[in-house]
């Protein structure tokens, strides 16, 4: 069976920025596909190459078996789409917004109504359907931008930062409603997020950093790989801790998000050691199991947070809409 | 594949219609200039001078107004391919599989029909200045309106089709159309105009427009030997009627290319 996304050697430029640099992966049918990274980073872009919205600069991707740079119209047919921004006609109503969709796409008239019910059932907005768009929440447009995603049954959906700007509450539904679709549908996500928590609802996912794929795997394996807890403290001397941290124990500290943080193998039965030897005043320890913050952090030396904060000019780029 | 296009056309029309037709207040607001034109204008200058001779300035100016009212209203509805960039919903078009040259020409077509609302408003309002309800020129005026709001708003979706933001149109819209409206003879007979102010006339679309319904409105009236363009009324719109169309081909080519 064809793979539902291939990419190989993928390169895209703009002028003298190289926002993706040489990608290449593949996702198979049925997949919850994550594309983890920093903004600004080249998921976007990526995004938008696999959407023809994007010509590349060199390499090659497929969907569904199609060439994304020549059989435009086919990889169309095949994939909806959910942007970070929304793409909803607010002075229409959400039927008519469907509907609309339903003709770009050539939907067979006797198809539609059935299909416009079906999705709209799903995302619990059938009874708001004669609403106009502009009456709706962000969480509810969201909902809708999906139902419109799935009117034409594309074997692909893509996601680009499909939670973005919505409470902690509508994020949760928000998957909820992704992973019914995959058992339903039988269709491919490929998504793009740049929240480590939601990265851990993705089968496999692939961390993407200055435009290259840095790790892929399942969120587990990437944990597993990283291979050490990570030991948060504060003390009443930061810069004495994480010297005798390096002089008495022999491990390597930093300061990430206000604390002394560092990685070892068995974090819990390292504490006991760290009262005694350390020397300077702990006033609070927390040990965690690896995150996918850490499995960032140790494919790509900064935590994502550290990294966002770097990159004021992307987040602009990324604002720019096409 | 070629009814999978004109679906497509005829959707992304029916869509800027039925927002056209939500937004009455911009609706009446359009009306209002070529009304102040019209009778404001039309009948404080005529009063105190004769500038047409014995003619009526307002049957005079009644083309003109006709013409200004569809120009306006065709522009500023060709905008609504940059606000539709601006908002994101010109990415829903963008994405699906249907030629880019059905959406141009969808949008095309709902810019002009809201332009020709205009110019039916400024027909309806035809014998409040004495211009009577007569079949044929009902005719005439309806078939160049139409001919005219296809050209006028080609003309704006090519301006609009690079533009991402809606400022950035506005501000090139006021720079085309004040000189297309005011070049065009609507304000002025064509007589005796200097050279260069001949010249620009004569290089203004919309002048090949205003002229023919010109003729039509004095003609009905009995009006005959009033100064207009030297040319045959078909050449004239086979001028407004190429420009239309060379507009709306580089417009769709313009919009098909991909970043």
């Amino acid at each position: 069976m064809t793979a539902a996304v291939s990419v190989r050697g993928l390169t895209k430029r703009y002028g003298d920025i190289e926002a993706v640099r040489g990608i290449d992966l593949e996702v198979a049918t049925g997949e919850i596909f994550g594309f983890l990274g920093p903004n600004g980073a080249g998921k976007s872009t990526t995004i938008k190459i696999l959407c023809t919205l994007a010509m590349p600069t060199s390499g090659e991707a497929r969907v569904a078996g199609f060439d994304c740079a020549r059989e435009r119209d086919q990889v169309r047919r095949q994939i909806g789409l959910v942007f970070q921004d929304t793409t909803l006609d607010d002075y229409l109503t959400a039927e008519q917004n469907l509907r609309f969709h339903a003709v770009l796409y050539g939907m067979p008239r006797a198809a539609v109504e059935p299909r416009l019910q079906q999705v709209m059932e799903m995302v619990g907005l059938w009874e708001r359907r004669k609403s106009l768009v502009q009456t709706f929440s962000g969480g509810m447009k969201r909902r809708l931008e999906i139902a419109r995603g799935l009117m034409h049954s594309p074997r692909v959906l893509f996601l680009d930062e499909p939670t973005v700007g919505l409470d902690p509450q509508t994020r949760v539904s928000m998957w909820s409603y992704i992973r019914e679709l995959r058992q339903r549908e039988q269709i491919t996500i490929f998504l793009t997020t740049h929240y480590m928590d939601e990265a851990e609802y993705c089968d496999r996912i692939a961390i993407i950093d200055n435009g290259t794929i840095v790790a892929l795997d399942t969120p587990e394996a990437l944990k597993a790989k990283v291979g050490t807890d990570r030991v948060q403290i504060r003390t009443a001397d930061d810069a004495a801790a994480i010297a005798a941290l390096r002089d008495k124990l022999g491990v390597d500290a930093r300061i990430r998000e206000g604390s002394v943080t560092f990685g070892v193998p068995n974090g819990e039965a390292f504490v006991p050691r760290l009262f005694a030897e350390l020397g300077v005043a702990i006033r609070a320890v927390s040990v965690a199991r690896p995150s996918l913050d850490d499995v960032f952090l140790a494919y790509t030396g900064k935590t994502i947070r550290d990294r966002e904060a770097e990159r004021p000019l992307p987040a602009m780029m990324r604002a720019r809409r096409s | 594949m070629i009814v999978d296009d004109l679906r497509a056309v005829r959707i992304v029309w029916h869509r800027d219609l039925i927002r056209f037709w939500r937004d009455k207040p911009r609706m009446f607001a359009s009306a209002l200039q070529p009304m102040l034109y019209l009778f404001v204008f039309g009948t404080g200058m005529g009063a105190g001078m004769r500038p047409t001779g014995g003619l009526d300035l307002r049957v005079f100016l009644y083309p003109g107004v006709m013409a200004m009212a569809t120009l306006f209203t065709c522009f500023f509805s060709a905008g609504s391919i940059v606000w539709d960039r601006e908002f994101g919903f010109m990415r829903e078009m963008l994405v699906a599989p249907v030629r880019r040259g059905a959406i141009v020409v969808g949008k095309a077509l709902g810019g002009a029909t809201a332009g020709m609302t205009q110019g039916l408003i400024v027909l309806a309002i035809g014998p409040l200045v004495g211009i009577p309800y007569s079949p044929l020129l009902m005719l005439e005026l309806l078939g160049l309106l139409v001919l005219l709001s296809f050209a006028v708003t080609s003309i704006g979706v090519l301006v609009a089709v690079r533009i991402k933001s809606f400022q950035a149109f506005m501000a090139l819209v006021q720079i085309i159309i004040m000189p297309m409206f005011f070049l065009s003879g609507a304000l002025f007979p064509m007589a005796n105009l200097p050279t260069w102010l001949k010249i620009a006339t004569h290089a203004d679309p919309l002048t090949y427009a205003v002229d023919p319904m010109r003729r039509a409105v004095l003609g009905t009236l009995g009006i005959t030997g009033f100064p207009g363009i030297d040319m045959p009324v078909a050449f004239e719109l086979a001028i407004v009627a190429g420009t239309g169309l060379v507009a709306l081909a580089i417009a769709a080519r313009e919009f098909g290319k991909t970043e």
